[in-house]
């Protein structure tokens, strides 16, 4: 991909200028940003950087407080969504709109005819899908149903909606998020494709990885700003995670494990769904002194096992067998006496509870020993103090222990749960996403955090969808495919298309035909 | 438009928006007033002296308000914890049934033991009462606001079942009411000669208890978690439908206490109009005080004095009583919309 980045090339999108506030956060400060034919512009950022707004604005669901947009060379009307389709602008959004019950042609052509004319377009429109997806290397069958479809095939019917619809320029929201890595090589296989027709692509991420193999450019956004804007054959990573994170990027040494005894036993365990697969016969040990990271594309029952280890969902079959004894009963409350630490998928649904304050929360797994009351009367003074304590060993950003948690962002709430789970040294500990949405920074000091517990012997669980994470941290890999477990490998023992393999559902031997 | 979470409520916000809402509710209610052909002014100056112009006025609003007390604590309890509670009409009623029950010769006790006895079998009455759909909620997820609701109205055809037969008082020349209950088992006077009794006092203490409770235990501590959110609390640990049981038996037994010291301090015996709604009323005293139990006692008393102070209005302006029902339920929601807009900002596009 060496389009030339140079002073003949056309733009096709300009956006300069863009402000948005809303009330006293400045989502987008004075950001500019162009993008010529034939070009992929990565647009790098944290969460909460301003990537999506930027794409709101252009996309009409924002109004800008100050900018103007520019389509091939006329000014984008503000405000109006069907200006941006109407302008040859399509987008991927990260989380699909398609209707389930319909097939595949019928999603691309919906709203692209009056409905009185649906059925007469239909070999024609079957005749473009079928061209575009051969010559675009986007395989799916337009007569099948989008519930028969995977994941990575529902994102090229998304693909295809925008080609059918003329796209010149194509916007791709962390498109890899739910893709296993050959997908992700085959997405970008048809990036190549597009541009080479002459297309534009935005391409929307936190990873510096991807940016690095699919992009020509960097935009690098930073807390609303544009942080820096490289051609991507000249930035290395590092200085790239540097403009992303405004500094030295925090790192992590991980020494040898020393692995102990089994501390935590699954056997043969199966539960009902809990949103995404339910386990099948799923027989896991976690031993001390080591951390085991569970990887999987998102709903394989990841969900299902953390609420099952964490005591919110029933086995319906097997046993939990924890430091040599097999629970009859398993609970929260049971988890938490048994000496588990639990790090739960969803920070504000799960983990915290937004209107209470930092006290009350901290409290919420220990109100009930001494420590925290008495004769049915719960000791606030105690609480604050301990609150006080975590604010202060998990360096909190808080105002006070009274102040709500709603207040608090993601990285600080996500250092409460830490210091809540990982007080009085658990042995046993489930991490699940643990870092998911977090900054550089905060995601640094929650992996030291899962280390050092490691270190002092205790045994980790990792379920995480960042196989990055998995890979960095993980001792052992297990990989969860719908709701069944494959055999655990070392570190380093497989490569990430073997893991993508064993996450896509297959065999690790027949890797080799799907990596190209 | 749409709605932003707010990340702070400013200290005068808190005042300012309830102020708000009562100010909107006087400007809604002067229209109406104007189109009954009366002056506001007139008709809020009678309100308000027809509420607190005399010692008379005075007591009877809070005469009137001690009922309020108790069904608003008994509903902001159970809001707390998200127990939509919408029957406090009927456990005030099975309160007091079981106060005539008791406290018509069955027992007969010094009045030191009898009737601390009546008032716990009522609160007990009153709890068992909601723990049947407390019941039905955790164990098989059936709507309280439903099974609530509609025992409302199957506990006032029981009551009047009862005062056409067992309970019906043989001296009563037909009326469907009851026996009048033992002078032992009567509240006293709180002022010789006045209407209000030591049910307004029990009404205060059981508030500061519920603040306490809410406060300062445990179980208070659960029931907020609960209320706040639900799968947090469990995940934490937190017994949840062990909660929600216990939260029904305290709101329950709060608002049965409304129908003994109806009984036991003011009537004297069980009709069927023992209640004008004390209990859906006891819903806008708890929203009014935005759940807090010391502030139910203040809101209760404003809700009584509108009610108390339009019927005094009525006799000398010509304005209906029922104005007192629209201001009350117009305060409602204006104090409903002013809670949302304490915590949300508007936003237009």
């Amino acid at each position: 991909m060496d389009h030339a980045e140079g002073p003949e090339a056309e733009i096709v999108l300009r956006l300069a200028g863009m402000t948005k506030r809303f009330g006293p956060l400045v989502a987008n400060d004075a950001i500019s940003l162009s993008l010529a034919r034939g070009e992929v512009v990565a647009l790098l950022g944290e969460n909460g950087a301003g990537k999506t707004t930027l794409m709101n604005i252009l996309f009409g669901h924002y109004t800008a407080d100050e900018g103007q947009i520019e389509a091939f060379g006329k000014a984008l009307p503000p405000g109006d969504p069907n200006a941006a389709l109407a302008a040859g602008i399509g987008m991927v959004h990260q989380h699909f709109t398609l209707a389930d019950q319909m097939t595949v042609l019928e999603n691309i052509v919906l709203g692209t005819r009056p409905l009185w004319s649906f059925n007469l377009g239909k070999a024609e429109a079957r005749r473009r899908i079928r061209e575009l997806a051969t010559g675009y290397g986007l395989d799916v069958d337009p007569d099948r149903m989008i519930t028969e479809l995977s994941v990575g095939e529902r994102q090229r019917v998304e693909i295809l909606k925008a080609l059918y619809r003329e796209a010149r320029i194509l916007i791709l929201d962390e498109p890899t998020a739910v893709l296993t890595p050959m997908e992700t090589d085959a997405l970008f296989a048809t990036l190549k494709k597009l541009v080479a027709a002459g297309l534009s692509v935005i391409f929307i991420s936190h990873k510096l990885g991807e940016v690095q193999s699919v992009s020509d450019r960097v935009v690098v956004l930073r807390g609303g700003k544009l942080a820096g804007e490289r051609v991507t054959s000249d930035a290395t990573r590092r200085e790239l995670a540097e403009l992303m994170v405004g500094g030295q990027l925090p790192v992590n040494e991980i020494g040898p494990p020393t692995p102990g005894a089994t501390l935590f036993e699954l056997r043969g365990v199966a539960t009902r769904t809990m949103g995404g697969a339910a386990l099948k016969q799923v027989s896991m040990q976690l031993r001390g002194g080591e951390i085991t990271g569970l990887a999987g594309i998102s709903g394989n029952g990841q969900a299902a096992l953390a609420a099952l280890i964490a005591g919110t969902l029933e086995a319906s079959e097997g046993n939990i067998i924890v430091h040599g004894e097999t629970a009859r009963h398993w609970s929260p409350r049971t988890a938490l006496d048994k000496g588990l630490g639990r790090i739960p998928e969803d920070r504000h649904a799960t983990g915290m509870i937004g209107d209470m304050s930092v006290a009350e929360n901290v409290i919420s797994e220990a109100y009930r020993s001494p420590r925290f009351s008495r004769f049915g009367f719960l000791d606030w003074t105690a609480a604050a103090s301990f609150a006080g304590d975590i604010i202060k060993a998990y360096d909190v950003k808080c105002p006070s222990p009274e102040a709500r948690v709603r207040l608090l962002s993601g990285g600080n709430m996500q250092k409460l749960i830490l210091g809540r789970a990982l007080d009085g040294n658990p042995d046993i500990i489930l991490a699940s996403q643990p870092t998911r949405g977090l900054d550089v920074g905060a995601v640094a000091y929650v992996h030291a955090r899962l280390i050092e517990a490691r270190d002092r012997g205790a045994a980790v669980l990792l379920i995480s969808e960042d196989l990055d994470e998995i890979q960095t941290l993980s001792d052992r890999i297990l990989v969860i495919h719908r709701g069944h477990l494959s055999k655990p490998s070392l570190r380093g023992e497989l490569s990430v298309m073997e893991l993508g393999e064993l996450m896509a559902g297959h065999g690790v031997a027949e890797g080799a035909e799907h990596a190209a | 438009m749409r709605l932003e979470p707010r990340t702070v409520t400013s200290g005068a916000a808190t005042i300012l928006w309830p102020a708000g809402a009562i100010l909107a509710t006087i400007v809604f209610s002067s229209v109406l007033v104007m189109i009954a052909g009366a002056s506001p002014l007139t008709v809020f100056w009678l309100v308000v002296k027809g509420a607190a112009g005399s010692q008379f006025a005075a007591l009877e609003t809070l005469t009137r308000a001690t009922p309020l007390i108790f069904t608003g604590l008994a509903v902001a309890v159970a809001f707390r914890a998200r127990l939509w509670n919408i029957g406090a009409e009927a456990q005030l009623y099975l309160g007091a049934v079981m106060t005539v029950v008791l406290g018509t010769g069955a027992v007969t006790l010094p009045s030191a033991g009898l009737i601390p006895l009546i008032m716990i079998a009522a609160m007990l009455t009153g709890a068992l009462t909601l723990l049947g759909p407390a019941i039905l909620k955790t164990r098989f997820g059936v709507d309280e606001v439903v099974t609530t609701l509609l025992l409302n109205f199957i506990v006032l055809l029981f009551v009047s079942m009862l005062l056409e037969g067992p309970l019906k008082d043989p001296m009563g020349l037909g009326w469907p009411q009851s026996k009048r209950v033992i002078a032992d088992a009567q509240l006293p006077r709180l002022i010789q000669g006045k209407r209000l009794h030591f049910g307004f006092v029990l009404a205060v203490v059981s508030a500061i208890v519920v603040w306490v409770i809410m406060k300062k235990t445990v179980l208070g501590y659960e029931m907020r978690a609960v209320g706040h959110n639900a799968e947090a609390a469990r995940f934490a640990g937190i017994p949840v439908n062990r909660v929600i049981v216990k939260t029904a038996l305290l709101s329950g037994g709060l608002a049965a206490l409304a129908g003994f010291s109806e009984v036991a301090g003011l009537k004297g015996n069980l009709t069927l109009d023992l209640s004008p709604g004390y209990g859906y009323t006891g819903i806008v005293v708890a929203m009014l005080a935005m759940l807090n139990p010391l502030g139910v006692i203040a809101a209760a008393i404003f809700v009584a004095g509108i009610f108390v102070g339009a019927d005094a209005m009525s006799r000398s302006a010509n304005v209906p009583s029922y104005i007192a029902e629209v201001m009350v339920a117009t305060s409602l929601l204006t104090m409903v919309a002013a809670i949302m807009l304490m915590r949300y900002r508007v936003r237009w596009r």
